[in-house]
């Protein structure tokens, strides 16, 4: 029951998002974008830092070198699509290469060593000025039409990465993949010892986190038409979507979704009342959620509903099955 | 540039990253903490440092003690209200909620301070030590970073209260049967941190203009230093932080200016994959 009301909630949100160029102006169809593309980026980070636990802080290094990569091939004439194509197959090979890597960390240091990957991202793109521009940044070839056909193709596009993403993690969520990752969180050297391939998992989900980034990053790109490297590789974002998907529920399939909608539209209410202060007011939102919202949205609805029921829910948010 | 001057360049800058990591490395080694507000805390500091010199004329050196326990009380009322009731929760819970913490100081000091570089001039000069080129602030502020750090040093060593925090590191169940109330070191902890991260602050104030923009650049400072030299231990991030200078000394002088921080966090990168317990640390402490 829990599901399919989840699931139709779901469906009227993208129903509402995908109407918003057909109901408001360009400001909501700005917000709507806003709203899908913060939702992929923590339905992404969801794969790795909600399924098995690891605070994985690269979600800007691949959103930046998604946008780079797309902005870069575009720039030498490859087509659109097969430039967010190219964006997406080289940041996951980028990811696979350093999840073997990094992933052998744990807890803090992977905290801090998959921080480190995008400033050293955001260091190597300002200073290989003959590639990216350097500080400078690089301007996008703007897409044809005019402004509102441009982002009813952008809000489709970034809806269509959402959509996979939250397909690709009810999938994760159901098979043998996600039963390996939430071992993985529950205890690595357990998940080890019964023969659970702890390394190919890990790299599984860092990619699976990382190729949606990637494609979201170069529509970025596309349809600002200037990036540059303060702005692709921010720590910001980076803490943005694990907030969000905390925000929402950690580990569940709905969740991020919830927390980055529920987020993005805070946020626009602070900067439009609250301009100077609107930096602090979100960190007041956070604060608020460590303390009074540990399980997510998504945990404060279970628990509600668990209430009245014979067996309530575990105190950690899991997925609604 | 000669060696010489590349080398004495590095170890003036080292000392004072030492001086910035040594609280972030304390709070991280005994808290288990990472603690995204150190860098704020810094411009904090150097801010007051130069409104007290500004505005009241204070000699910077004179503000720095009081500069340090303001943020002192600053950062054991942080802990105990807010970190101390998730202090045992995942790194990704603390280290959000500091982030969210930082968000909101750094707010507050955009608002109040504006983000304005502001430095203390002191027009001291300079002296030449071996054709070695030195200017007296710099100097000073090189020298007031190795004795706080001495301190802090021989305050771990020989107080009841650095015996107290390093127990709790060692610990805690063991400790709070031994009588040492944990929230209160913790709390403890973190002023020390903070007092750490003022201090630094009053002496960046003195020799290089700062300002708010900048609170991310020693957070990642603080990060590199503490895993080159290793966690939790004073000689760990004095090792961490003259290593750091002198790499970007060096590499500032080797591949330009811009190419120095690159090369400070790759290395960092690579010691965290083949000795994350640094270069003085010692194994066993996650």
């Amino acid at each position: 029951m829990r599901e399919i009301a989840g699931w139709t909630l779901f469906a009227v949100w993208i129903a509402a998002l995908a109407a918003a160029p057909f109901l408001g102006d360009n400001y909501t169809v700005r917000i709507a974008i806003s709203i899908v593309m913060f939702s992929a980026l923590a339905q992404s980070w969801n794969f790795i830092g909600g399924f098995t636990g690891y605070p994985s802080l690269s979600t800007a290094a691949f959103f930046g070198i998604g946008a780079y990569v797309g902005a870069i091939a575009q720039r030498n004439g490859v087509p659109l699509v097969l430039a967010w194509a190219l964006a997406v197959i080289a940041v996951a090979a980028f990811a696979a290469l350093l999840g073997a890597v990094i992933l052998r960390l744990r807890g803090h240091y992977f905290a801090i060593g998959s921080i480190a990957i995008v400033e050293i991202a955001r260091l190597i793109a300002s200073s290989w000025s003959e590639v990216t521009g350097g500080g400078n940044g690089l301007n996008v070839p703007l897409m044809k039409g005019g402004p509102e056909v441009v982002s009813m193709f952008v809000l489709y596009a970034m809806m269509a990465v959402l959509l996979m993403a939250v397909a690709a993690t009810a999938l994760v969520a159901r098979g043998r993949l996600g039963f390996g990752l939430r071992c993985i969180e529950q205890n690595e050297d357990a998940a080890d010892m019964v023969g659970i391939d702890t390394t190919r998992y890990k790299v599984a989900a860092f990619v699976l986190s990382a190729v949606f980034c990637a494609a979201v990053g170069a529509i970025y790109a596309s349809w600002v038409g200037y990036i540059d490297p303060t702005d692709s590789f921010s720590i910001l974002l980076t803490l943005k979507a694990p907030v969000m998907a905390l925000l929402g529920g950690a580990g569940t399939v709905l969740g991020p979704v919830a927390g980055a909608g529920a987020f993005v539209l805070l946020e626009e209410i602070f900067w439009a009342n609250f301009l100077e202060w609107n930096r602090a007011i979100l960190g007041g939102v956070i604060v608020v959620l460590i303390f009074f919202l540990p399980g997510g949205l998504l945990g404060l609805r279970l628990a509600g509903l668990g209430a009245r029921k014979p067996t309530p829910p575990p105190a950690t948010a899991e997925t609604p099955r | 540039m000669d060696v010489a001057q590349i080398i004495a360049n590095g170890i003036v800058l080292g000392s004072l990253y030492a001086c910035v990591a040594v609280g972030f490395s304390l709070v991280w080694g005994v808290l288990n903490i990472i603690n995204m507000l150190h860098g704020s805390m810094i411009i904090l500091g150097g801010y007051l440092t130069f409104f007290a010199w500004r505005d009241f004329g204070v000699n910077p050196v004179l503000a720095l003690p009081v500069v340090a326990g303001l943020l002192y009380l600053l950062g054991f009322a942080i802990q105990y209200v807010f970190i101390n009731r998730v202090v045992s929760a995942p790194v990704l819970t603390t280290l959000t909620l500091t982030f969210g913490l930082d968000m909101i100081l750094y707010n507050l000091m955009t608002v109040y301070f504006e983000a304005t570089p502001r430095r203390v001039t002191l027009d001291l000069g300079g002296v030449e030590i071996l054709g070695v080129a030195l200017p007296v602030d710099r100097l000073i502020g090189m020298a007031l970073a190795l004795s706080l750090t001495a301190i802090l040093f021989l305050v771990m060593r020989g107080s009841r209260i650095g015996r107290a925090i390093v127990a709790v590191r060692m610990d805690r169940e063991a400790a709070a049967l031994m009588g040492i109330r944990v929230e209160r070191i913790y709390a403890i902890t973190f002023g020390i941190g903070a007092l750490m991260a003022g201090a630094a602050g009053a002496i960046f104030a003195m020799v290089f203009p700062v300002t708010t923009n900048i609170s991310g650049l020693f957070l990642g400072k603080a990060f590199v230093i503490c895993v080159i030299g290793g966690l939790g231990s004073v000689p760990g991030a004095l090792v961490g932080g003259l290593a750091l200078g002198l790499i970007e000394s060096v590499a500032g002088s080797v591949f330009g200016p811009q190419h120095a921080i690159l090369v400070g966090f790759l290395l960092m990168l690579v010691l965290l994959l083949v000795r994350p317990t640094g270069l003085v640390g010692v194994k066993g402490y996650e």
